[in-house]
C-alpha cells in the first residue's frame, strides 16, 4: 500500500515536473534556430516558369493580337470570369471586340491556357495582383494584351492554319496541301 | 525631490515604469514567442518592430468601447478597473531597490496576498455581469481556480517569512544577504512559481480564458480599452509575479557591485518573466479538472510538507 503510494508520488513527479522541463529545454534550443520565415516584400520569392499566375493575352511574332475570340477558354472556364465578343476584320481575322477578365472570380486554373487554340491567352508567374477596390480586378484587353509573344515566340495561327484571309488563300498556308477538287474524277 | 522611498518621484517613476514595461510586455511576448516557434514575430514598426506597442496602443484606444445592452452596467466597468487597480496597488510594497519603493509596510507579503485575493472580483465580476454562457463558465473557472491556488501560494511564503522573521519585503530581502532563499526553499519556489503563474491565469494555466473552449473566458464580452486593461493588467501581473519572486527567493536588488542595484533586479525580474513567456511557448494547457486536483492533491500537501520541515530545521537551530 505504501510503496504503491510512493511509486504513484515519483511517477506523478516525474510525469508532471520532468516531463515539463524536457519540453521547456527543447523549445528553448529553438532561440537558436533560424526562423523559417521569408521577408516576403524584402525578399523575393523565386517564381517558377511555368506558375499559374496573373493572366495575359500574347501576340503572334508579327505584333498581331493572337486571340482569335473562338470562346473556347470562356467555356473551359469553371468559375465564368471570362467574357469575350466576337469581332470580324477587313481581311477575314476574327478578333476580340472586348476582352474581359474577372480576377476577383479567376482562380487561376489554366484550363484557359490548355483551351486556347492558338496560344494567345496565357498564364504567367506574376501574382501580386492586389487592389483596393474590387472593380479594379476586373481587367479589359488593353490590360491584358502584351506586346511579346509569352512563352511561345514562333508560333502564329494565320499562318499555319487553314482559315482564309485576304492575302492568303485556301491551301496556302503553312504545311497545307492545296484544296482538293471534289468535282474532278481525276486522282 | 530625491530618489528616497515613498518620495512624489519616486513613486511616478516607478507607476510609469511599471505601466510602460507592461505596455511593451506585448511586444516583447510577441518576439519571445514567435522566435520559440521559429518566426520572426512584429519587426516592421520601428527598428525591431518596438513600435509595434505604440500601434497596438493607438488602435485599443480608437476601438469603440461597446457595452452590451444585457450587461449589467456598473459592475461591467468596474471589473476591469479593479484588476489594474490591485495589481498597481501591490507594486507599492515591492522594494525595487534600497531607494526605491512606494511604502515601506511592515505587513508586504500578506498586503500582495490580499491584493491578489481582490484580483479574483475583478474576473467574477467581469465574467458575472457579461450575461455570456463563455463569459461566465470563465469566470466560475477563474474563482475556483483562483481561489484554490491562493490556499498554497500564501503557504509557500510563510517558508520564506519564518527563515527572515518578517512580513516586510524589504527585510526578506536584507536577510538573503547571505544565501538567496531560493536554496533553502527550492521546494517553496517551485510551489510560487507555479501557483504565480495560476494567480496571473498565463497560459499553461489560463483556464479562465482558454480560447479553444470558450473564446475569451470571462472577457468575451470586453472591448476597446476595457479589453485593453484586462490585457495590461495581466501583463502587470506577469511583472508583478516576476519581481515577487526576484524579491522573495532571489535576493531583490542584491548582486555584484558593477552594476547598480535596481539594475540587478530588473535584469532578474526580466529573466523570469522571459521565463513565463517560455512556459507559455512551450506547455500545452492542462484540463481543469487536472488543474485542480493537481493543485489541491498534490501542491497542497507539498507545500505544507515544506511548511513543516522548514519549522522543524529553525526549531532545532
Amino acid at each position: 500500500m505504501r510503496k504503491a503510494w510512493i511509486e504513484k508520488m515519483f511517477s506523478l513527479i516525474k510525469d508532471t515536473l520532468l516531463s515539463q522541463v524536457v519540453t521547456l529545454w527543447g523549445v528553448f534550443k529553438k532561440l537558436f534556430v533560424k526562423a523559417d520565415t521569408v521577408e516576403y516584400p524584402d525578399q523575393q520569392p523565386y517564381m517558377f516558369p511555368r506558375w499559374r499566375g496573373r493572366i495575359i493575352l500574347s501576340r503572334d511574332p508579327d505584333g498581331e493580337e493572337r486571340c482569335v475570340a473562338c470562346n473556347l477558354c470562356a467555356v473551359a472556364c469553371p468559375v465564368d470570369c471570362i467574357a469575350l465578343q466576337k469581332g470580324e476584320m477587313e481581311d477575314g481575322r476574327w478578333y476580340p471586340e472586348f476582352f474581359r477578365i474577372n480576377f476577383s472570380r479567376c482562380i487561376m486554373c489554366g484550363f484557359c491556357e490548355e483551351a486556347c487554340p492558338t496560344n494567345a491567352i496565357q498564364l504567367t508567374p506574376d501574382f501580386e495582383m492586389a487592389e483596393y477596390v474590387r472593380q479594379d480586378m476586373v481587367w479589359e484587353k488593353e490590360d491584358l494584351l502584351i506586346s511579346g509573344c509569352g512563352k511561345y515566340h514562333d508560333y502564329n495561327f494565320y499562318r499555319v492554319a487553314g482559315k482564309q484571309i485576304s492575302g492568303k488563300d485556301k491551301g496556302e498556308a503553312l504545311n497545307e496541301a492545296k484544296p482538293v477538287n471534289v468535282r474532278s474524277l481525276m486522282p | 525631490m530625491a530618489l528616497e522611498v515613498g518620495s512624489g518621484l519616486t513613486i511616478g517613476l516607478i507607476l510609469g515604469t511599471v505601466i510602460v514595461f507592461a505596455a511593451m510586455l506585448i511586444w516583447v511576448e510577441r518576439r519571445l514567442l514567435s522566435f520559440w516557434q521559429e518566426r520572426l514575430g512584429p519587426n516592421r514598426v520601428g527598428p525591431f518592430g518596438l513600435l509595434q506597442v505604440v500601434a497596438d496602443m493607438i488602435k485599443i484606444f480608437t476601438k469603440e468601447d461597446w457595452v452590451p445592452p444585457f450587461a449589467d452596467r456598473v459592475s461591467f466597468v468596474i471589473a476591469p478597473a479593479i484588476i489594474m487597480t490591485v495589481i498597481l496597488l501591490s507594486f507599492a510594497v515591492i522594494p525595487f531597490a534600497p531607494n526605491i519603493g512606494v511604502i515601506e509596510s511592515n505587513i508586504g507579503v500578506l498586503f500582495i496576498l490580499a491584493m491578489a485575493s481582490l484580483g479574483a472580483y475583478s474576473v467574477m465580476l467581469g465574467g458575472l455581469s457579461s450575461d455570456n454562457k463563455y463569459a461566465l463558465l470563465g469566470s466560475l473557472r477563474a474563482a475556483a481556480q483562483m481561489v484554490s491556488y491562493e490556499v498554497f501560494m500564501g503557504i509557500s511564503l510563510l517558508g520564506v517569512v519564518a527563515l527572515s522573521g518578517s512580513f516586510n519585503l524589504r527585510t526578506i530581502v536584507e536577510a538573503q544577504e547571505g544565501m538567496w532563499f531560493v536554496v533553502p526553499q527550492f521546494v517553496g519556489f517551485v510551489i510560487f512559481l507555479i501557483a504565480g503563474v495560476a494567480e496571473s491565469h498565463r497560459l499553461p494555466f489560463d483556464i479562465p480564458e482558454a480560447e479553444q473552449e470558450i473564446c475569451a473566458g470571462y472577457h468575451t464580452e470586453y472591448s476597446g480599452m476595457k479589453f485593453g486593461m484586462f490585457f495590461v493588467g495581466e501583463y502587470l501581473g506577469l511583472v508583478l509575479v516576476s519581481s515577487l519572486i526576484t524579491v522573495l527567493f532571489f535576493g531583490g536588488w542584491m548582486g555584484p557591485g558593477f552594476l547598480p542595484p535596481i539594475v540587478w533586479f530588473a535584469l532578474k525580474s526580466g529573466f523570469f518573466i522571459a521565463f513565463f513567456i517560455l512556459l507559455r511557448a512551450a506547455i500545452p494547457r492542462p484540463r481543469y479538472d487536472q488543474l485542480m486536483s493537481y493543485g489541491w492533491l498534490f501542491l497542497l500537501p507539498l507545500s505544507l510538507i515544506n511548511l513543516l520541515v522548514t519549522g522543524a530545521v529553525i526549531l532545532s537551530n
